[in-house]
C-alpha cells in the first residue's frame, strides 16, 4: 500500500466513525451506527497491520487476543448500573495507551514516520497527548474508585470531595512546571527523556489531584470531561504522527464529551468550573441536620400501592438510590401492574440523574421498560400539575423546590416539579440530604408520604399490595 | 506563493474540520442514549491503537516496540469492551421498539 491509499483508507474509516455517532440521534438508528462503528475500526486496525506486515506481528496479535479478551469479557459481564465505573475505566485505558504511544515516539520516531530526530513542531504535539493521556488515566483512575465505592479502601477514592488548603495553587504551580519541561523537552538538542519523563510524572499527579475534589453527584460532569480529554489524547498523538484519522476520531470524541459537560452543567445551573474546582457539598452538610424537628408524614408500601392504584396519572421519577438498590427491574414490575389497572405511567428522566448522563435511560431500557414511557426533563415538567401521584426514588436535589429560592445552593437549577402534582411519594432510605447538602422543603408538605426503606424492597412490597 | 503546505497546518485544517462536524454530529444524539454515546466514543477513541500497532511494529525489539505492544493490548480492551457494551446496551432499547408496529401489523 501506498501512503496515499492508507491516507485514503483512514478516510473512509473515519467516515464510518462519523455515521456510528449520528446513528446515536435514535434509538432506530443506533444498532446499525454501532456496526458501522464497527466495521470503520476493523478497516483501521487491518490497514495499519498492512503497513506493519514486514515486523513482528505475532506480537501484536497476541497482545489484540488478550485484550480483546478481556473486554469482551468485561462487556458481557458488567451491571448496567456498573456503567458509570466500566466507562471511567476505558477511559484510563486510552490515556494509558496515549502515554506509551508516546513513550514509543520519543524512543523511535522512524516507526510513525517522524524525522529523528523528532522536530519541534511534532514535540509540541507529542507533548500536549501525552501530558492530556496522563491527566486522563490518573483522573480517570480516581474517577472509577469513586464511582465504584471504594473509599472506605483508599481514603483518595472517597465519593466525598476531598480538599486540602493551598490545593489550586499547587495545580496551578505544578501545570507550569509541567509546561516549564515541556519547553525543555522541545529544546533538547537529544531525543529529551528527562524532561519528557518529569513532564509526564507531573502530569500523572495532577490528573489524580485535578479529580479528588470533585465529590460523587458531580460525577456525570467528570466522567464527560475525562471522555472529551481521551479523545484529545488520541487527537495531540495524531498531530505529532501526522496521522489525519486519529485527529478526526479525536477530534470527534473530545467534542462528544465537551457538550456532554456542556449539558450536564446546565443541568445544575453550575459553571464548568465550579465542578472542577469541586468541594461542593462538603461545607453545608451540617445544614441539613439542624433540620430534622420538622413534621414528615411516612407511610407504608400498602399506602403508597393504594394511592397509585387509584390514581388516573402517575409520573415516575428515577433517581441515583435506584441505580444503588438496582431497583429497575421492581419499578417496571410494579408499572406494569399499575398500568394494567388503568393507570397511566411515565417516566420523568432529569439529566443529571445518576452517576452518568444518560444512566437512567439504560437502566429502565434494561428493565424493559418502553422508551415511550420515559420523557426528558422538559417534556414533561408541563404535566405534573395535572398528576395524581408523582413517586419519586431515590432522587433528591433533582426534585428540590429550593432550586426556585434565591441565595439557596442549587438556585436556578431546573429541576423536576413534581410539587406540583397532587401527592407526592417520596421513596429515600433515611432523612439524610442529598448531595449538595441541603435540606428538601419537598419532604416536609402536607401532599407528602414518604415511604422509607430500600428502593428494591419497597418496589417489591407494593407489587404485591397491587396483586 | 511557492513550496508545499506543511503537514501541521494540514493537521490543523482537519482537526478543525473535524470538531465541527462532531459538534453538529453530537448534539443531535437523542439524550436517552448519552450513555451508549459515551460507550461508543470510548470505543472510537481507542483507535488510538493505530499508534499503538505502528510502535509495536518496529522491527528493533526496544522500549519502543514494547511500550507498543502493552498500548495495543490496552487499546485492544477497549475497542472490544467499548463496541460490544454498547450493543448490549443498543438492543435493550430495542426490545420494546416493536410495540406500536405490531400492533399496527
Amino acid at each position: 500500500m501506498t501512503a496515499n491509499q492508507i491516507a485514503l483508507a483512514y478516510l473512509v474509516a473515519s467516515v464510518f466513525f462519523i455515521l456510528a455517532l449520528k446513528g446515536l440521534s435514535s434509538p432506530e438508528s443506533a444498532r446499525r451506527g454501532n456496526l458501522l462503528g464497527m466495521i470503520g475500526m476493523a478497516l483501521a486496525v487491518l490497514t495499519t497491520i498492512f503497513i506493519i506486515l514486514s515486523g513482528r506481528i505475532e506480537f501484536i496479535f497476541l497482545a489484540m487476543v488478550i485484550g480483546g479478551t478481556i473486554g469482551t469479557f468485561v462487556a458481557r459481564r458488567v451491571q448496567m448500573t456498573q456503567m458509570p465505573e466500566l466507562v471511567a475505566a476505558m477511559h484510563s485505558l486510552v490515556g494509558m495507551a496515549a502515554v506509551l504511544i508516546a513513550v514509543a515516539a520519543v524512543n523511535n520516531p522512524g516507526a510513525f514516520g517522524v524525522p529523528d530526530p523528532m522536530p519541534t513542531g511534532n514535540r509540541l504535539e507529542l507533548f500536549i497527548g501525552t501530558f492530556v493521556g496522563a491527566i486522563t488515566f490518573t483522573g480517570s483512575v480516581i474517577a472509577f474508585g469513586k464511582l465504584a465505592g471504594l473509599g472506605k479502601y483508599f481514603r483518595l477514592f472517597s465519593s466525598a470531595p476531598v480538599v486540602f488548603k493551598g490545593q489550586h495553587l499547587l495545580n496551578l504551580v505544578l501545570a507550569i512546571v509541567m509546561i516549564g519541561f515541556g519547553v525543555a523537552f522541545f529544546l533538547a538538542p537529544d531525543k529529551g527523556w528527562t524532561p519528557f519523563w518529569v513532564m509526564t510524572a507531573i502530569a500523572f499527579v495532577l490528573g489524580l489531584l485535578i479529580i479528588i475534589p470533585i465529590g460523587g453527584a458531580d460525577m456525570p460532569v467528570v466522567i464527560s470531561m475525562l471522555n472529551s480529554y481521551s479523545g484529545w489524547a488520541a487527537a495531540g498523538i495524531g498531530f505529532s504522527l501526522n496521522n489525519s484519522m486519529l485527529i478526526i476520531a479525536g477530534s470527534l470524541v473530545g467534542s462528544s464529551g465537551a457538550i456532554l459537560s456542556y449539558i450536564m452543567c446546565r443541568a445544575m445551573n453550575r459553571s464548568f468550573i465550579s465542578v472542577i474546582l469541586g468541594g461542593f457539598g462538603a461545607a453545608e452538610g451540617a445544614a441539613a441536620a439542624g433540620a430534622a424537628q420538622k413534621t414528615v408524614r411516612s407511610g407504608s408500601a400498602d399506602d403508597a400501592a393504594f394511592l397509585m392504584s387509584n390514581a388516573e396519572n402517575v409520573i415516575i421519577v428515577p433517581g441515583y438510590g435506584l441505580a444503588v438498590a438496582r431497583a429497575q427491574h421492581a419499578v417496571k414490575e410494579m408499572a406494569e401492574k399499575l398500568i394494567h389497572k388503568g393507570v397511566n405511567v411515565r417516566y420523568a428522566i432529569h439529566p443529571v440523574a445518576g452517576r452518568m448522563p444518560g444512566h437512567m435511560n439504560v437502566l429502565l431500557a434494561e428493565a424493559e421498560v418502553p422508551y415511550d414511557q420515559v420523557f426528558e426533563m422538559d417534556d414533561i415538567n408541563s404535566e405534573f400539575g395535572t398528576t395524581d401521584v408523582a413517586l419519586v426514588l431515590g432522587a433528591n436535589d433533582v426534585v428540590n423546590p429550593l432550586a426556585h429560592e434565591k441565595g439557596s445552593a442549587i438556585y436556578g437549577m431546573p429541576i423536576l416539579e413534581v410539587a406540583r402534582a397532587r401527592t407526592v411519594l417520596v421513596n429515600k432510605r433515611s432523612m439524610a440530604a442529598g448531595y449538595a447538602g441541603l435540606d428538601n422543603p419537598l419532604f416536609y408538605m402536607d401532599k407528602t408520604m414518604m415511604v422509607f426503606g430500600d428502593a428494591k424492597k419497597v418496589m417489591e412490597e407494593i407489587v404485591k399490595a397491587l396483586d | 506563493m511557492t513550496g508545499t503546505v506543511d503537514p501541521t497546518v494540514v493537521n490543523l485544517i482537519v482537526f478543525v474540520l473535524a470538531v465541527f462536524v462532531g459538534y453538529h454530529v453530537i448534539w443531535n444524539v437523542t439524550p436517552a442514549l448519552h450513555t451508549p454515546l459515551m460507550s461508543l466514543t470510548n470505543a472510537i477513541s481507542s483507535v488510538i491503537i493505530v499508534g499503538a500497532i505502528l510502535a509495536a511494529g518496529a522491527s528493533a525489539l526496544d522500549l519502543g516496540s514494547t511500550m507498543g505492544v502493552i498500548a495495543v493490548a490496552l487499546a485492544s480492551v477497549n475497542v472490544a469492551g467499548g463496541f460490544l457494551v454498547t450493543q448490549r446496551m443498543l438492543e435493550m432499547f430495542k426490545k420494546k421498539e416493536p410495540k406500536g408496529g405490531k400492533r399496527a401489523a
